[in-house]
């Protein structure tokens, strides 16, 4: 089963200041978790990918016009919480599994060494039919 | 063709690569580091093949550079730790006789056993055969589950650790637990099977192969153990099923149902073969689901059109697997058997009998939007469309539950 886990730039609690204001140290041991965790999935045959989205300030809004030019829309944008920050495709064999992994990566390390606690989304891949 | 030849020695390499598997896990007594040590084998066979010809007797040329690498591995692990005298233990072995017949029907049972191990998860025991028994690479396996390849490399290392753990030695298991670890292997067969089946068009294409794959499978197990019923019957289910695929689907690869289908596309050789083998398996007394599942395909393979289907007679089927199997979902598909003879109020009566048991789950939806439909009931139907279409997990099936649901709510 293929899950997808998604992180927005809303989902964490007030009190964690953004990643700019951490100390470097705090940064890098942030990114280190998350290469660790790759590192575990992949060696635990669950891996499929992981990717971070550029930021909100270089996001676009599309939208097909009737005159023929589409209406792009340039960031940033008042709602960019909603925004997507990055995600984990993940290969597992039971939703208990990505749920335990999800908690993982909500575990990230912030400021202080404390876990930022994270909101994932938790998202099965639809795939082809199941039986015939 | 300059691919002809190397398409040659491929195939040359994956009817070997099982046999001087077994050869060599055998002679070493290891099953997981002879796994690799063939598998190196085979790459410097697919180096040196096309140059230097093909060896008069493939699977003895890759036993012995196996077993030399098996050899090497054990040398340097000995000198690692200072212990020369296990070197003396690993060495002795005569170069490769030719395998005798009992002996490879029994290697492939033994390999499969192995690669099905009871400790493995599903899909490492999928993936762990279609390497050390189909001889598929780790790189074709990746590709066809959509993982990249380290995380298939990974999955497979993992798998042959568990075997290893287990502690299980490369012999025959004792004939009490033969069947249930007979069973498992099935199991995993059928399972690349649904894999491949379920996907017949688009980006996924290369997975189709995967019911290829399994057929090859079920061929192999049925030549190692052909008074198996249940080994008749899960190939005979397989060549039944694969030879409605060309019908199954519409250019566009949304499914279309079996009473829709254009029956004139049908494979009626494997029809034939799949009927053949089924009666050959029924033959033997001993049913099981595979064959009762096979017996149904047959059933609808037997119909040239709908009308002529014997609904009774999958009725009755459908009855059998049911206590075989005691799976609910099977109970879904005797209701739509049921409606077919007896209408769609006896169908929809069974299926409120299965509400408890099986929950909000879609196939349930499914199954009463069909049968509502069928009663008139349209707005209800509608709605069950809808909900089934909310709960399923698979893209063609989603699109076709929404499309049915649309028409519906538009009056047509």
């Amino acid at each position: 089963m293929k899950f997808m886990l998604l992180q927005d730039y809303g989902g964490v609690p007030a009190d964690v200041p953004p990643m700019t204001e951490w100390t470097p140290e705090e940064v890098s041991a942030h990114i280190t978790y998350q290469k660790d965790l790759n590192a575990e999935l992949t060696e635990r045959g669950e891996f499929v990918d992981a990717r971070g989205l550029s930021t909100p300030e270089l996001a676009k809004f599309v939208v097909w016009d009737e005159s023929g030019s589409p209406v792009v829309t340039d960031g940033p944008f008042p709602e960019s919480k909603e925004l997507l920050a990055g995600y984990r495709i993940i290969d597992v064999e039971s939703a208990e599994r990505a749920v335990e992994i999800a908690a993982q990566g909500s575990a990230a390390p912030g400021p202080g060494g404390r876990p930022i606690k994270q909101r994932i989304e938790v998202r099965e891949v639809m795939g082809p039919p199941i039986t015939h | 063709m300059p691919g002809q030849k190397n398409h040659g020695i491929e195939g040359l390499l994956r009817e070997s690569a099982p046999r001087a598997l077994a050869a060599v896990a055998r002679r070493f007594g290891d099953f997981a580091d002879a796994e690799d040590a063939v598998q190196e084998a085979m790459i410097d066979a697919a180096r040196q093949w096309p140059a230097q010809g093909r060896p008069e007797n493939p699977t003895g040329w890759l036993v012995n550079v196996a077993s030399r690498r098996m050899i090497d591995r054990i040398r340097s692990e000995a000198a690692r730790r200072g212990r020369e005298d296990t070197v003396a233990a690993g060495e002795p072995w005569v170069p490769c006789a030719p395998t005798e017949e009992g002996r490879t029907a029994d290697d492939t049972l033994l390999l499969m056993f192995m690669c099905c191990h009871p400790a493995l998860t599903p899909a490492s025991a999928i993936a762990l055969t279609l390497r050390a028994v189909a001889g598929l690479s780790t790189a074709e396996i990746a590709a066809a589950f959509l993982v990249p390849e380290q995380t298939m490399a990974q999955r497979i290392s993992r798998a042959k650790k568990t075997v290893k753990d287990s502690g299980e030695p490369f012999a025959m298991p004792a004939a009490e637990e033969q069947g249930e670890r007979l069973r498992s292997v099935l199991r995993v067969i059928y399972l690349i099977f649904n894999e491949g089946y379920a996907v017949s068009a688009g980006a996924e294409l290369a997975r189709a192969d995967l019911a290829a794959e399994a057929i090859r499978l079920g061929r192999i197990v049925h030549l190692a153990a052909p008074a198996e019923p249940e080994v008749g019957g899960l190939l005979a289910l397989m060549l039944l099923t694969e030879a409605r695929r060309p019908a199954r689907t519409d250019e566009g690869g949304e499914l279309i149902p079996l009473e829709e289908q254009d029956r004139s596309l049908w494979d009626r050789e494997l029809i034939a073969e799949g009927g053949a083998l089924l009666g050959e398996a029924l033959a033997r007394g001993a049913v099981g689901e595979y064959q009762l599942q096979a017996a149904i395909a047959a059933e609808h393979g037997k119909a040239l059109r709908p009308e002529q289907t014997n609904w009774s007679e999958i009725v009755a089927l459908y009855g059998l697997l049911e206590q075989v199997t005691g799976n609910p979902m099977v109970a879904l598909n005797r209701a739509i058997a049921t409606a077919m003879v007896e209408g769609p109020e006896a169908g929809l009566a069974l299926i409120d009998e299965l509400d408890e048991k099986l929950g909000d789950h879609h196939r349930l939806h499914s199954t009463r939007a069909h049968l509502l439909e069928e009663a008139g009931d349209s707005r209800a139907a509608a709605a069950e469309y809808e909900r089934a279409a909310e709960l399923t997990r698979s893209t063609p099936e989603r699109n076709y539950l929404t499309k049915r649901a649309a028409r519906l709510n538009r009056g047509g």
